[in-house]
């Protein structure tokens, strides 16, 4: 047991960027200043983690802070694992007070009613965030350290966010121990995913600067006109004023959560000239369309001042942090004229 | 008038007017600003346009057009379509020397989204010179700058000696053939 969690610890040293590890470690606190004095930093990453691993053998370090380790590691780059974002419901009264030891408890014996073989751990921030790791093994399995999911949870809101990773099958367990432990009714899934666990908060909590529509226009200085030299004439600069007013109406001031994907399912039907009769039988026409970008919501805010798409943006694209959703599914809308279904017009066929 | 006419105007004393067409954004303006910080004995204005028509708004003080230099971005299919609408709206005199075409975006091979063929073709069409660039590069931006304001010179007719045409048959034949 001892050498597993040796090289696990090892292993997670091993993902820190190499600037960063004393940090980290001084964070977890497990190994003491004296002890963290004697590595040398200055060799290969390989060698670093080894010297951590002899230091964490020799304090003789358990499960405990093994997970403790992982915890904080992915609490500092929570960007490498993919986060979906899940609503709870209750129905009626007031929040109680929210007693930590009672949500862990509940947790813990929810799980392992089901499952006796899952390593669970537990970490409270400073932003009432608790973030809780845990590691699945099966009925006949001890856990496995690798498999891991994490939920991070803010106790004052219905919202949970889950990195699931590779066992979705122990998902239900998990959403059932959630919303046990915390006094809510049920769960859902909500159709929002990303790697940046940061934006899909602003999003949700509604951290971002929303767009507001005014009557009155508002009276900062207009940014094109700081133009220079007299010389150069802008013909279109109405045209670009435009284009920036309607951009900012739609997108907001500030800077845009940061998103990975857009994905809309179509179910529509295939619109073409009735004479060419293309589709015998009359059945929607099924598409997947998605839209990837290291940063969505910026390159969608770009896309109209580059001149690569008409101004105003189809609302399809521009609510999608008002929605809080990334996954969409568009079907006929059922009305009077038949040929009425929102149209996305792009000059070029790019890579957003 | 929705066209653009070389002659329409009254030319203004000591100086000459370029319009870029295409290619919005950073590029075009940072051309522009190159070209205005070379040396000159003589007042240029740069008039900047995504497209033609220009709005005919400012159509009464807009000054006479010397040279037009049709801007395509090698990385945007959008950006040669755009020129070639623009084409239309421009009167027939002028391409006789008084049009070049300025490809950029030539340092990106593996980001190529127009073929050199329809590039070349248009050159061939419309008897103009066609200037590979990469404006993003500073040195290039310079030396296209430099490139454009002897052709304007020449264009507005402050060369002795050496007319528009001349000039462009110049560029055309030693463009090799």
């Amino acid at each position: 047991m001892d050498e597993v969690i040796v090289e696990y610890i090892r292993r997670t040293v091993l993902k820190i960027p190499r600037d960063e590890i004393m940090a980290v470690l001084q964070k977890w606190g497990f190994l003491s200043e004296a002890q963290l004095q004697t590595i040398n930093f200055r060799q290969t990453k390989e060698g670093i983690s080894h010297s951590v691993a002899q230091l964490c053998e020799e304090s003789s370090a358990d499960l405990k802070q093994a997970a403790l380790l992982d915890i904080i590691y992915n609490h500092i780059y929570p960007n490498k694992r993919v986060w979906s974002v899940y609503h709870m419901n209750k129905t009626g009264e007031e929040t109680d007070f929210f007693d930590f030891r009672d949500f862990k408890k509940k947790f813990r014996r929810q799980i392992q009613s089901a499952l006796i073989n899952v390593t669970i751990n537990f970490r409270e921030y400073e932003d009432n965030a608790i973030w809780i790791r845990i590691a699945w093994g099966t009925p006949y399995t001890k856990p496995n350290q690798y498999k891991t999911s994490y939920v991070v949870y803010h106790s004052q809101t219905p919202y949970v966010f889950i990195s699931a990773s590779v066992l979705r099958s122990n998902l239900p367990l998990l959403c059932q121990a959630m919303v046990v432990a915390s006094n809510y009714h049920d769960i859902h899934e909500m159709e929002l995913r990303s790697h940046c666990l940061n934006s899909l908060k602003d999003i949700v909590f509604k951290r971002y600067s929303q767009n507001f529509q005014t009557n009155y226009p508002l009276q900062e200085r207009n940014v094109l006109t700081e133009n220079v030299d007299l010389r150069i004439n802008d013909e279109n600069r109405s045209e670009k004023e435009r284009i920036y007013r309607l951009n900012q109406e739609s997108f907001g001031n500030g800077p845009q959560p940061k998103l990975d994907f857009a994905q809309y399912k179509l179910e529509t039907m295939f619109k073409s000239d009735p004479k060419w009769d293309v589709l015998e039988k009359k059945e929607p026409f099924r598409c997947l369309v998605k839209f990837s970008s290291p940063h969505l919501l910026e390159s969608l805010k770009s896309l109209a001042p580059a001149g690569l798409a008409d101004a105003p943006l189809s609302p399809l694209l521009t609510c999608i942090p008002q929605k809080a959703r990334n996954y969409f599914k568009i079907r006929e809308k059922k009305s009077l004229h038949p040929g009425s279904f929102m149209q996305i017009t792009f000059k070029d066929h790019c890579r957003v | 008038m929705a066209v653009l006419r070389p002659f329409d105007k009254l030319p203004e004393l000591n100086s000459a007017t370029i319009l870029l067409v295409g290619a919005e954004g950073g590029p075009q303006q940072q051309l522009a600003e190159a070209m205005l910080r070379e040396k000159k004995d003589f007042n240029i204005n740069i008039h900047l346009a995504s497209s033609l028509p220009l709005p005919s708004e400012r159509d009464h003080l807009r000054p006479r057009i010397d040279l037009i230099a049709f801007v395509i971005d090698i990385k945007s299919k959008y950006s040669l379509k755009n020129v070639q609408a623009s084409l239309a709206y421009v009167d027939v005199r002028f391409f006789l020397g008084k049009v070049c075409f300025l490809v950029t975006g030539v340092g990106r091979a593996n980001n190529c989204s127009v073929e050199m063929n329809a590039i070349w073709k248009l050159g061939e069409d419309y008897c103009s010179p066609v200037i590979f660039c990469e404006l993003e590069l500073e040195g290039i931006r310079v030396a296209t700058a430099q490139r454009l304001l002897r052709m304007l010179q020449i264009c507005a007719g402050r060369v002795p000696g050496v007319s528009a045409l001349y000039f462009s048959l110049l560029m055309r034949n030693s463009a090799g053939d």
